[in-house]
This record gives structure tokens, C-alpha cells and sequence, in this order.
């Protein structure tokens, strides 16, 4: 049969990406790995020493932690609301992206509450947020989205990864014992018949909306544990909008960056090509443009009522984070806007610049939210030791959030041993419908 | 001019709250506030054994069964029984800032009976100014115990409380250390115990809410208003350790308020001498007031008059840069 023969094409062509690891990758999963054994060891350095090992003292006492919470939680709302619009409009060339926007949303959803439980001075006693939970805390609210989304995402991740799995499984004799155990198990039987495609093809096109909206609740959420304080930068009805936005930068410019780095290290060219870099640059383009609205907004109206603790929090920033505040909202924004939108400047290369550029900016953009304020709170500080007038994060901190990245890459590189970052399903889908598109085409 | 009347000791003055049933009507009033309370003191105990002669507010006496007046044993108070509060009480706190001088014997105090460490206050003393016109004032500041706790709100296990009484208290057994109701306090009233001290180990005295001893790590502790104290009929140790008698602490309900020398209608004094909540518009509605520093007993230099790194602390503040400028500290 036709299609048999071109999943087994298909298969082929991906098997040696699944089997075989260069010795470069197996030199970056290395240093990976060394990476988070470092960050295993601070884990057990705060875990035995107490908070005290970090930067966070009684005025910031949420820090660099609660920043990469944020960021990857964000990230994964982001990856899920992008996955679900591809799936949900049938971007024509969504094939080539959509599995690497699934895996950023699975991964930066494990790797993000991480970040929050690093945060928690009382880990022994997690459990209490179960045996005493508080329905108005906002906290308990976040748990709940949090829990249903990566619930959710998991669910939806698996439910694209069947029909790849089911390939393999009937395509990789060659391929050692457990591998095609693994395979079998994970297809759950799955045969590609027409009404199981349908039906996979429903419950996804189904989820995928459910995921867009249950990433724009969570992110709402998310904002809200700083919005719905009385804290100066942090009282904010823009804020659920502004996190959404800003979720949606880093997310777009993360899968801009892995697709990059795709390409580059894998035999994917004629998958990956420019016209998804221009599209995804696109998007990023008119995000860009919508955050850089939102931060204007925020800053602006700050400014221009100068309530004397808005005005205090703006002088900060304005002078001790001076810096890291036009790299943040300025450079952060103009250089991707600018990069973009000049067709002359748009190559593969550049987009991805302009990516790295609004991810940074995006982070930094995180830590002008939580640290300035946490600095500046409406009773004055009267201290005489520094740490509790300024936080400065310490090596436990960076080093933890540096396995936090490190842990990413790792499990991306893992998952796309296990299966094709490209799905073939999607490939030979695509290929159906251009062969009936060429049929009906024929009729008129 | 210092005030030699209040230059008494600490317990000469817990003893006036007791005392005060044989004192004149006004001090009678006063101390019915604790009167309840306070009746494990045998000279209080009317002649009769089961019945017992009260004040009420109103400045009657009158005499009820034994049986009916809580009769608060020293026993130490469970986390369970802590969150219930003492009944029909609202716990107030009035702070004057006209007769504060800096002296810090509300904060030492205060380490003192909650066993802190130098640097750990639950009353810090901030020097205000609130424009660089203004005229600055030390302000004390213990937590608000608000009645729209927004601490309280954002706790996720419900180890911070609000009490019937009024007060906001932290139950260290309870709390999972994420500090939601740090970055919510817009007063900064909270602290966090950030690393393991020997103090924590003490096993000698078993944990209470209401005296917030033992700390333990990775948690949140605050100024809790001395539950225990008050139990015992005696004030906060902030407001007993005042040589100035700048803090008042009494009971809404009843309207009064004592800093241990003079006991006052609690809503003659705010009315009179102009009494406010700091940061009312955040709709917190605190049960600490300030009587504004008008009519000031010592000239605010005098505050000046302590440990230099405790002067450091203030060097942010427009008037203390200006003496700088001008050499005078």
C-alpha cells in the first residue's frame, strides 16, 4: 500500500535522528548534565542550609526563583496557546512546528513549579497546601490552573504523539528491544484506521481549544499573585493582559530559537525552512509591538499620576536599574520591532537574533517587575545591612536556575530521541489533503 | 521636658493595672479593661468566694457568679485554641507619636519577651518624613492587625489568622514558608526566619501562637499584640517597656485604652488629638492609630541619642541628610 510505504520512507528518514547520537550532542549532554548536578547540589545546599544561602531577605523575598517561575510557566501557556491555534486553524505549515511548540509547553511546565517550590521555605510541609487548602488565596487558584494545565498539555502532547508512535512501532525492526517496547505500549494500540484518525483527529482539534483557553486562565492567574496585592508596581488591572502578552513573547521567541538550532544540528532543512522563520518572525513582530504597548501603558500611567510610591519605584528604576531597564523595555522591544519589520534585515539569522534579544529582554523585563517593588515597599526601608536593602542573587540561585535551563535543552534533546521533532503523521496528513485538493482541483 | 511621672519600671505600672479596681473611678475604668482577665490575683477575688464585684465600663459595680468570668489559666494556649480569640474583645492599639524620643525600649522590649535577635524587630522604629518640608517623627511600628487583612487573604494554608478579638496572628506550625503575605503586607510587618538558629531548639517552652516562641525556620513571625500578656491582665511588652507612655493598648468594645499610666476613652483620644491610621486609603483598616506629633514632649534630636548603627539607618531620610550637610551629626 502506498501509505504503508511512505511511513516506512518516513520512518527511515527520521530513525538515524532517534538511534544515533553524535559524539558532539553526547559532549552537550554531558556538560548538561553536569550543569544540573551543580544545581542538585545548591538544591541540597538550601534544602540543609536554609533560605539563608540566597539572596532573599525579608523586603525581596521572592527572587531570581519566582523570576524563571514566571518566565517558564509563561513559556508553556504561551507554547500551548500557539500549539492550539496551529492545530485549531490548520496552519498550513504547522507540521514543521507544532511538536517542538508541544514539547516547550511540556517541559517549561514541569520545569516552572520547580522554580516555586524552590521558593517555599517549608518544603517538608507541601502537603499542607492539600490538608489546609484556602480557596480565596490566589496561591491555591494558581495550583489549581497549573495542575489542570499541565494536566492538560500532557494529555494533548500524547494524543499528537500516537500516530508517530504507532509508525515507529510498525517501522523499527531494527531498532533495539526496549525501544520498540517503549513504542508499543505508547501507541495503545493505535492502527490508523480511518475512524480512530477521525476520532484522534476530534478529541485534539477539541483539546486544543480547551488549552487555549485554559492557558489564557492560567496565565491570568499567574499575574494575579502580584496584581492582587496592594503593592505599589504591582496593583494593576493591566497585568493579566500585560503576562499574557509577555507569555507570548518569550514563547514565540523560544520556538524561533529552537527551530534555529534545529535546523542547524539536524537534517531538517527542507522541513524547517524560511518561510517558518518568517511567519513565526511575523508573529513575533506583532507581539513585540503589543508588549511594547503594554509596558509603555503600565510605565506611562505610573509615571504620569506620580503617586509618590509609583514615583519612588520609577526613580529606582530610573537610576540603580537603569540599565538593565533600557535593555529590558527598550532594546528588548525596539530591536526585534525594528529587525522585523525592515524586509531588507529579515534572514533566518537575524529573526533568531531578534528572538534571543526579546527572550533576554523578557527576563530582565520579569525581574523589573518582582525586585524593584519588593525593594521598595510603601514603608521605607531603614536598614543597615545591604542584603536586606538590595537583593543580589547568589550562586545557589543561579546555579539552580542555570539546571533549570540546562534541564530544558536536556529533556528536549531526550524527547526528540524518542520521537521525530518533525511528526511524520502530520507529514503524510499534509500530503493527503494536497492530493485531494489536486483531485477536486481536477474535477472543476 | 521629659515626663518624671513616667519614669517608673515596668512593674510598677503592670501592678497600676491591677491596682486600679481600688483606684479611683476613672482608673477603676481603666482597668476593667482587664479586669476579666485578670482575676487570678487574690486581692481582686471579692470576699464571698463564689461571687465577685466588677467594674463595668460605665464606672457600676456590680457583682456576678464566679463561674461566669473566664478565668484564663497561664496554661499555654494551643494553635487550635489560639485561633479563636478572647471573647468579646477588639484589641486596639494608640500610638503617640508626640512623646516618642527614639528610646527603643518598646523594641528591646519587645526582642526581649518574643526572644529576637538584634537585628529581628517586630516593632521597628522608622524615622518619617513625609515630605521634605514636612516635619519628621519617629514612628513605631508594629504590625496593624487590620481588619481587612490583605496577609491574611493571600495565606494559602490558613496559617495566618485573624482572631474574633481583632488580632492577626501566624501560626509557625501551620505556615509553609511561601511568604504570599509578606509581599501582600503593605507595612512590611512581617519577617522571615531564613535560616536554622539554636533559638528554634528550645524545648523548654512548648509553641504557641500567641507568644510566637519558638520561631522555626522557613517561617513567617510578626508582632502578634502579646495575647498571652493580655490574658494575664498585663499590657504588650511594647507598651509596658515605654518609659514615655507613648503606646496605649485597650478594647474597642469597652473604649478604653491604657499605656499604664493613664487609662482613656480610646474614642475621646482619637478624637481629640486628631488620631489616624497610617495608609488608610489601602482600605487595610488597621487597629493601630497615631496620634499625629504635635505638641512634642522632646525635640526629635533626641532620638538621636542611640547606637550608631542604629542613626545609620536613617540616612535616607531629607532631614537627617540636611543635619549631615550641617555637621551636626
Amino acid at each position: 500500500m502506498n501509505l504503508e510505504n511512505r511511513k516506512r520512507e518516513l520512518a527511515k528518514e527520521f530513525s538515524p535522528m532517534l538511534e544515533k547520537t553524535s559524539n558532539a550532542s553526547k559532549i552537550l549532554m554531558g556538560f548538561l548534565i553536569a550543569i544540573i548536578l551543580v544545581g542538585v547540589y545548591a538544591f541540597f545546599v538550601q534544602l540543609f542550609e536554609g533560605h539563608i544561602v540566597t539572596g532573599m531577605r525579608d523586603n525581596v523575598v521572592w527572587g531570581v526563583y519566582i523570576i524563571n517561575f514566571i518566565f517558564f510557566v509563561c513559556l508553556s501557556y504561551s507554547g500551548a496557546f500557539f500549539s492550539g491555534i496551529l492545530h485549531f486553524i490548520h496552519t498550513p505549515w504547522k507540521n514543521s512546528v507544532s511538536r517542538i511548540v508541544e514539547i516547550v509547553t511540556v517541559l517549561s511546565l514541569i520545569i516552572g513549579p520547580i522554580f516555586i517550590l524552590l521558593c517555599i521555605g517549608r518544603l517538608d510541609r507541601l502537603h499542607y497546601l492539600f490538608l489546609y487548602p484556602r480557596i480565596q488565596s490566589p496561591i491555591t487558584w494558581d495550583i489549581i490552573a497549573i495542575m489542570t494545565d499541565l494536566v492538560g498539555c500532557f494529555i494533548y502532547l500524547f494524543l499528537t504523539f500516537i500516530p508517530d508512535l504507532a509508525i515507529l512501532r510498525d517501522n523499527s525492526e531494527n531498532a533495539p528491544k526496549w525501544r520498540q517496547k517503549v513504542y508499543k505500549f505508547l501507541a495503545i494500540g493505535y492502527q490508523d484506521t480511518p475512524t480512530q484518525r477521525k476520532k484522534l483527529h476530534k478529541i485534539t482539534g477539541a483539546l486544543s481549544v480547551i488549552i487555549i483557553a485554559l492557558a489564557i486562565v492560567a496565565y491570568s492567574v499567574l499575574a494575579w499573585i502580584f496584581s492582587l496585592t496592594p503593592q505599589p508596581g504591582w496593583n494593576s488591572s493591566i497585568f493579566g493582559a500585560y503576562f499574557i502578552i509577555a507569555g507570548l513573547y518569550s514563547g514565540i521567541g523560544v520556538i524561533i530559537i529552537a527551530m534555529f538550532l534545529i535546523r542547524k544540528y539536524y537534517p531538517l532543512n527542507h522541513y524547517i525552512r524560511k518561510v517558518h522563520f518568517m511567519g513565526a518572525g511575523m508573529v513575533l513582530l506583532v507581539i513585540s509591538l503589543l508588549y511594547g504597548y503594554f509596558t509603555f501603558s503600565e510605565y506611562f500611567s505610573r509615571w504620569f499620576g506620580h503617586k509618590i510610591h509609583d514615583a519612588e519605584l520609577l526613580d529606582t528604576l530610573f537610576t540603580r536599574y537603569f540599565w538593565m531597564f533600557i535593555f529590558a523595555n527598550y532594546i528588548g522591544v525596539l530591536v526585534p520591532v525594528v529587525i522585523i519589520f525592515f524586509k531588507k534585515l529579515r534572514t533566518i539569522k537575524s529573526i533568531t537574533f531578534a528572538a534571543v534579544i526579546a527572550v533576554i529582554g523578557l527576563w530582565y523585563n520579569r525581574y523589573l517587575i518582582v525586585v524593584p517593588t519588593l525593594e521598595s515597599p510603601y514603608i521605607p526601608i531603614q536598614d543597615t545591612r545591604e542584603e536586606f536593602i538590595h537583593y543580589t542573587a547568589t550562586w545557589v540561585e543561579w546555579s539552580l536556575s542555570l539546571a533549570g535551563v540546562a534541564a530544558f535543552i536536556l529533556f528536549f534533546m531526550l524527547i526528540m530521541k524518542l520521537v521525530p521533532v518533525v511528526p511524520m503523521s502530520g507529514i503524510i496528513d499534509y500530503e493527503r489533503k494536497q492530493k485531494k485538493n489536486k483531485k477536486s482541483l481536477n474535477k472543476l | 521636658m521629659e515626663n518624671k511621672k513616667t519614669d517608673k519600671g515596668g512593674t510598677n505600672r503592670r501592678n497600676f493595672l491591677k491596682l486600679g479596681f481600688m483606684s479611683s473611678v476613672s482608673a477603676v475604668a481603666g482597668a476593667s479593661l482587664f479586669s476579666n482577665l485578670s482575676l487570678q490575683d487574690e486581692e481582686e477575688v471579692a470576699s464571698g468566694g463564689d461571687k465577685m464585684r466588677l467594674l463595668t465600663p460605665d464606672g457600676k459595680i456590680v457583682e456576678v457568679d464566679a463561674n461566669n468570668v473566664n478565668n484564663y489559666p497561664e496554661a499555654l494556649i494551643t494553635p487550635e485554641e489560639s485561633r479563636k480569640g478572647i471573647p468579646n474583645r477588639q484589641f486596639v492599639m494608640v500610638i503617640d507619636l508626640a512623646k516618642c524620643k527614639n528610646a527603643r525600649k518598646c523594641v528591646e522590649g519587645c526582642q526581649k519577651g518574643h526572644n529576637l535577635d538584634y537585628h529581628e524587630e517586630f516593632m521597628p522604629i522608622k524615622l518619617m518624613q513625609d515630605s521634605p518640608e514636612a516635619s519628621p517623627y519617629w514612628m513605631p511600628k508594629p504590625c496593624f492587625h487590620c481588619d481587612e487583612p490583605p496577609c491574611v487573604t493571600v495565606c494559602p494554608t490558613g496559617a495566618t489568622f485573624k482572631r474574633d478579638d481583632g488580632i492577626v496572628l501566624v501560626d509557625n506550625e501551620r505556615c509553609i514558608g511561601c511568604k504570599f503575605c509578606m509581599t501582600s503586607c503593605p507595612y512590611s510587618a512581617r519577617l522571615f526566619n531564613w535560616g536554622d538558629k539554636e533559638k528554634f531548639h528550645n524545648t523548654t517552652m512548648p509553641y504557641s501562637p500567641e507568644t510566637s516562641v519558638p520561631h522555626a525556620e522557613g517561617t513567617v513571625m510578626k508582632c502578634d499584640f502579646c495575647p498571652d500578656l493580655i490574658r494575664q491582665g498585663k499590657l504588650p511588652y511594647c507598651a509596658d517597656s515605654c518609659p514615655m507612655g507613648v503606646i496605649y493598648f485597650g478594647d474597642k468594645n469597652e473604649d478604653i485604652v491604657t499605656n499604664g499610666t493613664e487609662t482613656v476613652s480610646f474614642s475621646k483620644l482619637i478624637k481629640d488629638r486628631a488620631g489616624y491610621r497610617h495608609l488608610e486609603h489601602l482600605g487595610t483598616k488597621p487597629n493601630v492609630y497615631y496620634l499625629p506629633a504635635v505638641n512634642r514632649q522632646f525635640p526629635l534630636e533626641r532620638g538621636f541619642d542611640v547606637k550608631e548603627d542604629i542613626i545609620d539607618r536613617y540616612k535616607n531620610v531629607p532631614y537627617v541628610q540636611d543635619l549631615k550637610q550641617q555637621g551636626k551629626i
